[in-house]
């Protein structure tokens, strides 16, 4: 909130310079009520998450306010379960998000560089996973994996760890070609025709000029498929099995019994990296910019 | 191998300037004492040479294998032809570029000369025909194996390296030591005057220095010939014409190749040893730029080159090596005849604006004229712009200097345009235009142009 302060006040400086009529100074008032209403509809439940890891509940659930404490935060992984479920979502997350992100970035170049019979096949089966319910894609990765029969040449998979793996790689890699594809529509392809009249093969061609060069794309689609991995719950409950949970399962399975301040203190956490990965990730691609020499 | 390792025996001079240029040519071409082809142009007047060879019905020739030195053509474009599905983009080209020669491909665009180009460069592969590059098929060869560069339209400079790191790239690429890498970008960051720009992105410079940083880019890895995309395209006027003269003056102290494609005639003109005219596809004059202007193949090169009158004419005869042309309703004149001109066939007289001469009385027996009428007049400096026109309704130009001393005159009056015997030339209606030679002054190479429907 405080970061709006500075860009807000000159633009509303500027604007009395022009709108002098009565109803145009209530409409001015009314934007900026509804702007404020729309942010806090934005961050109030980000706000509560936030304020209950400060909560020392009575009882099992953490849910109506106590009293101010910094005990959950002096013992953040005291749910042992809660957190090995957190390390699992964030190894499946790197994992998933890593052979998604490679996967989906040759897919987009692919797409967008050439034209080859079946290019608009395939970019209709990349939205697929994307408009498809998830709960309907997880109940038939469930029926895909546990019949041995239907495609995987009689190999059946027991629940866990591969399976979820499996099925976030699988609706990561759409969402990273879509990244990455929109990003690098406005690519100059002449710049690997002059890699290579100079001398580069191709493979130099793709290592030394177009890699990074969409870079910055790549990275994006990298975070957005980490964020939905971690994120999932639909799809993982299905494919999960009854021993492996990662950490949406396990608040889920957790919230009929007790939800223990430690998930938000665990969620804040979480909320605070993605910040701060965000943050970095703008500092970088604006100095990037200044140094390329785009204003 | 043998071509870097003369090169250091030489000692490049790290000072830069004329004496580094000197010595990267030296690197560029060892054989010293070979024969360099002459750059003195044409003389005007050639028709009877000519007029030597003319087959009739449009059958490629035979190729004239002793006056196509195979040692001293650094390319040749062996009757190459490119397909994309039904289009033709190249048809039948045929022609070889001399060492240290300036080659400029000419014609409007989706006329192939960026096809050819990059045919040359190895992005595209020829449907037919056969690419060599020092005697060597290069058809099949990728890019990257090519011992040709290109600087791009765009110039395609990598934004995100320095300007050295671009110049550096094609020598990394192929393994050059590290001390040569450093040794060879500056000499030609100093060649291409920007010495001091080392460090700048290339955001960070002007059009005209991109376009630099493009040439010693593609001059980095002394190629055996330079290919030039339109280049000076994206440049405004003024710094275009500089970058002209440097462009020229580049090729003259290193001695490489240059293979220019624009469509830009002036710049053509201006710049090249020799000219391939081309037009859907089809090549259909090569020949120095006093060749093209003053002896073009064909309407469309007469056209397309300069501004031209072109009368419908038939030809009526023959008087000695002068064709006999009917114009302008029941006129005759005597003119010279582009190959191709058959007696008695529908053909076209082409007299330059700047030939012609207006005169009020019926012109003497040594001039030959048409009567016009002024249709308009525009004085503009130099010369004053004529608008004629002739009994038909075809409308000329002329382009009367101070010299031709006419009374006031306005529209509507009638003068004779007239133009000296050697002035005017006779071409074959456009599409028809026979197999013609472009005549080398040093007859080392032969260029042959054969006729397509």
């Amino acid at each position: 909130m405080t970061a709006l302060a500075p860009t807000t006040a000159p633009r509303r400086e500027a604007m009395t310079g022009t709108v002098t009529s009565p109803s145009g100074r209530v409409g001015k008032a009314l934007v900026n009520v509804m702007a404020v209403l729309a942010l806090g509809y934005l961050f109030l439940p980000i706000f509560v998450i936030v304020l209950f890891s400060f909560n020392e509940p009575k009882g099992k659930f953490n849910a109506v306010w106590q009293q101010f404490t910094l005990e959950n935060w002096l013992h953040p992984f005291s749910d042992t379960a809660l957190t090995d479920a957190l390390i699992l979502s964030i190894e499946i997350a790197v994992l998933a998000s890593l052979v998604a992100t490679v996967l989906g970035t040759f897919l987009a170049i692919a797409l967008v560089r050439y034209r080859f019979r079946g290019g608009s096949g395939v970019n209709f089966f990349l939205v697929l996973p994307l408009t498809t319910p998830e709960i309907v894609l997880g109940a038939s990765l469930l029926t895909l994996f546990l019949e041995p029969h239907l495609v995987l040449a009689n190999q059946q998979f027991t629940l866990g760890f591969t399976t979820i793996l499996l099925a976030h790689i699988m609706f990561c890699v759409s969402y990273v070609a879509m990244t990455v594809k929109a990003r690098i529509r406005g690519f100059d392809w002449t710049l690997e025709d002059a890699a290579m009249d100079l001398g580069a093969s191709p493979s130099r061609t793709f290592f030394k000029v177009t890699l990074p060069l969409i870079m910055p794309g790549i990275l994006a689609a990298f975070l957005l498929s980490f964020a939905l991995s971690v994120d999932d719950f639909i799809i993982t409950y299905f494919v999960s099995g009854p021993s492996t949970t990662t950490f949406p399962v396990r608040i889920f399975g957790q919230s009929r019994t007790a939800t223990p301040p430690q998930i938000n203190v665990l969620a804040t956490m979480i909320l605070v990296v993605s910040v701060s990965v965000m943050f970095v990730a703008t500092w970088f691609g604006q100095r990037r910019q200044r140094r390329m020499g785009i204003s | 191998m043998l071509r870097l390792a003369r090169g250091l025996a030489q000692g490049i001079p790290s000072r830069i300037g004329v004496r580094v240029t000197k010595s990267l040519a030296v690197a560029l071409h060892p054989g010293i004492e070979r024969a360099k082809v002459p750059r003195s142009r044409g003389i005007r007047g050639r028709t009877a040479e000519v007029s030597e060879i003319q087959p009739e019905g449009g059958r490629p020739l035979p190729p004239l294998e002793g006056a196509r030195p195979e040692a001293d053509a650094v390319i040749s474009i062996d009757h190459v032809t490119k397909r994309f599905g039904a289009f033709v983009a190249v048809d039948d080209a045929h022609f070889d570029i001399a060492r240290g020669e300036f080659f400029s491909m000419l014609g409007p665009s989706g006329c192939g000369k960026t096809t050819t180009l990059r045919m040359i460069a190895g992005f595209e592969q020829p449907s037919t025909g056969e690419i060599r590059l020092d005697g060597k098929d290069m058809s099949r060869v990728p890019p990257y194996k090519r011992q040709v560069n290109t600087v791009f339209q765009q110039y395609a400079l990598f934004p995100h390296m320095n300007v050295w790191d671009n110049v550096a790239f094609g020598l990394r690429a192929t393994k050059v030591p590290k001390p040569e890498i450093s040794k060879r970008v500056n000499d030609l960051l100093g060649v291409v005057r920007l010495a001091g720009f080392a460090e700048r992105r290339p955001g960070q410079l002007s059009g005209g220095q991109q376009q630099r940083v493009a040439l010693a880019r593609a001059l980095v890895n002394y190629p055996r010939a330079l290919l030039l995309d339109e280049p000076l395209g994206a440049l405004d006027l003024k710094l275009r014409q500089a970058m002209q003269l440097e462009l020229k003056r580049i090729q003259r102290e290193l001695d490489i190749t240059f293979i220019f494609v624009t469509h830009d005639q002036e710049e053509a003109l201006t710049m090249s040893d020799r000219i391939a005219v081309m037009n859907e596809g089809r090549v259909e004059q090569i020949g120095t730029p006093e060749q093209i202007y003053h002896e073009p193949a064909s309407v469309f090169v007469a056209g397309f080159i300069g501004m031209a009158n072109l009368l419908p004419a038939r030809v009526d005869g023959r008087d000695g090596e002068l064709a006999i042309a009917r114009v302008a309703g029941d006129h005759f004149v005597r003119v010279e005849a582009a190959p191709g001109v058959a007696d008695g066939a529908e053909a076209t007289l082409m007299v330059r604006p700047e030939r012609a001469h207006l005169r009020v009385d019926e012109p003497p027996a040594g001039l030959i004229g048409i009567p016009t009428d002024v249709v308009d007049l525009v004085f503009q400096g130099p010369v004053v712009r004529f608008e004629l026109r002739i009994a038909d309704g075809t409308t000329l130009v002329a382009h009367v200097g101070p010299e031709d001393d006419l009374p006031l005159l306005r529209p509507g009056d009638r003068v004779w345009m007239c133009w000296e015997p050697g002035a005017g030339r006779l071409l074959a209606p456009s599409g028809h235009s026979a197999p013609m030679p472009g005549v080398d002054n040093t007859k080392e190479l032969s260029t042959i142009v054969r006729s397509h429907q």
